[in-house]
């Protein structure tokens, strides 16, 4: 359906992120602005094993054009892409950071991410650290905590209202071509 | 950084789940009676059959037309997700069909529909599922009806035909202190009268035949759910899935991964696909939902009110009516008011009951004689003889079903010309 030009009523639903952080970390102008500017994405964690939640994703991100950079010192290439074992070894520029590791890593994962100047770091469903967030936003990060990247993607792209979920879009806009049509 | 507009009720009624599309911007939901979808390419095809992409694949298991129903009805119940289905029927198998293995055990309120307690009796023992049947007034027989195999708690909001209230809350805590899910069918509450995911029910089924279509048209199911159960330890949707090369979907798909097994895997392989057509009309039912509800919820507190106070009439079953037993529970959880489909029982006066009921049905002149419910007209029906006539004598009166039960469903008539039809039925059953 695409996702209009109107309002997007924030989701709510199935987050561990406490409610006092959500507008600030889940936010929707954020999570938009994100998926339509970026263009390299650094899966921290991905995977080799075709069926773990980071494989499917790193597979839906380089279908929908975007360049994906898989970071995991056990791989050579993942999915085709170059594997590098540290976020500080990847020598080109990275927009996202994405992180598909426990919590407890977090932190150390996102003084890398500042160190090399990433733009933003995004935690996978379930995953949060709020102390590293408050670090990597004074540094300047944009942070997104607690979402999936191929959900949100799908979400405002309008291909995840196909399977019947809830995108919680409601406008009367017509809406705009497919973010894959528009995307630089 | 504030929070957007949290937009109402009626709002998502017409407008969650439809964007008007980027090339026609038509208004009305398009009706897509397709099959099929072309696909872009070879690898975009691929990764939708891996389910790596959401998108269309072959309507049996989605469409887009269907897709504004689910997203649509999601949004009014409060859930992640929902898939649509051919029935209301439907919609209860492949929710357990996708939860559920032989050897497993379900505990369910025993006021039911009688073609649920069918479902459950005959065709899930056939899969070697078993249903304990209980009373649900107290939530001590749901307690002890649980065995390590109980895999979910089962009932209907408002139980059909008594028009008892579930005690959603406590069931809730019940299934939350056990880690399974409460599973509860909404079909006579529709979610305008009440949220059970708002009490704490993982996932709601509806007969959409009913209230949500309203016009009688359509069959259809629905399954929401809502996200909010931590299936990491439930053997079928966390356990590697034979029938998906091994696929964990709970791993892989979180918070959407019962919908996407239900879709995927259950809905794929038992094919109860509902048609784009009966969606669309499901659709437009929706969009009128909360304006229907409310008129039918006043005609039926106005007719229960003047049949408890007939001579004729020796109880209602109504929980909008204080004497009811249930009265506490429904202000609680329905707070606009208990439905609009109760049952009652003539006086047996003279001659037998079953046919003072014969009488009184063939003598109504507005009111429909037929097997449904939740319809714009007022229908009537006998259960012992119809709905509920495949039950055992035992489960009938288990269900609060007796041979004198009249079963209603009051639809959208003129207030004084639905009064008018009963009263002339009842002097006419008892001439």
């Amino acid at each position: 359906m695409g996702s209009g030009t109107g309002f997007a009523c924030s989701i709510r639903l199935n987050s561990s992120l406490p409610a006092e952080y959500r507008a600030r970390y889940q936010n929707e102008d954020t999570i938009r602005d994100l998926i339509l500017d970026s263009r390299t994405i650094a899966i921290i964690g991905a995977s080799t094993d075709w069926q773990k939640a980071s494989y499917f994703v790193m597979s839906y991100l380089l279908y929908e054009g975007y360049h994906v950079i898989p970071v995991n010192p056990k791989a050579n290439t993942i999915q085709g892409q170059k594997c590098y074992a540290k976020l500080t070894d990847i020598p080109e520029p990275v927009d996202i950071v994405e992180i598909f590791r426990p919590a407890g890593e977090v932190p150390e994962y996102i003084r890398q991410a500042i160190a090399i100047k990433a733009k933003a770091v995004w935690t996978q469903l379930r995953i949060f650290d709020l102390e590293a967030a408050a670090l990597a936003e004074k540094a300047g990060l944009k942070v997104v905590m607690d979402k999936c990247l191929k959900m949100e993607h799908g979400r405002f792209g309008g291909s995840l209202h196909y399977y019947g979920f809830n995108t919680e879009f409601i406008t009367a806009r017509k809406a705009r071509p497919r973010l894959s049509q528009v995307r630089p | 950084m504030s929070e957007r507009k949290q937009f109402g009720f009626e709002t998502r009624m017409v407008h969650a789940g439809h964007i008007p599309d980027s090339e026609v911007g038509a208004r009305a939901v398009p009706i897509y009676q397709t099959t099929s979808y072309v696909f872009p390419d070879t690898r975009y095809a691929a990764q939708l059959f891996e389910l790596k992409q959401y998108g269309n694949i072959y309507s049996r298991i989605n469409n887009p037309t269907t897709a504004v129903f689910e997203e649509r009805i999601a949004s009014l119940e409060n859930g992640t997700g929902a898939v649509a289905v051919a029935s209301g029927m439907a919609a209860q198998f492949v929710t357990f069909m996708t939860l559920l293995q032989p050897g497993d055990e379900i505990v369910s309120s025993a006021h039911l529909y009688g073609g649920t307690v069918t479902q459950f009796t005959n065709t899930f023992k056939k899969l070697s599922v078993k249903v304990t049947l209980v009373e649900p007034g107290d939530i001590a027989n749901w307690e002890r009806a649980i065995t390590p195999n109980t895999k979910a708690l089962y009932g209907e909001t408002i139980g059909n035909p008594r028009g008892s209230i579930l005690d959603l809350e406590k069931l809730a805590k019940l299934a939350d202190s056990h880690h399974i899910p409460l599973i509860i069918d909404n079909t006579f509450a529709t979610p305008y009268l009440c949220r059970p995911i708002d009490w704490g029910a993982s996932t709601i089924v509806h007969s959409a035949t009913k209230f949500l279509g309203g016009h009688g048209t359509s069959i259809g199911g629905v399954v929401i759910d809502s996200g909010l159960f931590n299936y990491g330890r439930f053997p079928t949707i966390a356990d590697p899935s034979p029938s998906y090369h091994g696929l964990r979907f709970f791993d892989t798909f979180g918070h959407y991964g019962f919908l996407t097994k239900v879709r995927a895997e259950t809905v794929r392989d038992t094919g109860a696909s509902i048609s784009p057509i009966n969606a669309f009309l499901l659709i437009l039912g929706l969009e009128t939902l909360s304006v229907r509800m409310d008129r039918h919820v006043a005609n039926a507190m106005a007719i229960a009110t003047y049949l408890r106070d007939h001579p004729k009439v020796a109880q209602v079953h109504y929980a909008g009516l204080p004497d009811h037993p249930d009265y506490q529970l429904a202000k609680k959880y329905l707070s606009k008011g208990p439905g609009a489909i109760f049952s009652f029982e003539l006086k047996s006066g003279s001659g037998d009951a079953r046919e003072n009921g014969r009488r009184f049905i063939e003598s109504l002149q507005l009111f429909s004689h037929l097997a449904n419910v939740g319809d714009v007209h007022s229908l009537v029906i006998h259960p012992a003889s119809t709905t509920h006539q495949q039950l055992t004598d035992e489960e009938l009166s288990l269900c609060g079903v007796t041979p004198s039960t009249i079963r209603l469903s009051i639809g959208l008539e003129t207030t004084e010309d639905l009064l008018w039809d009963l009263e002339q039925a009842l002097h006419a059953a008892f001439a």
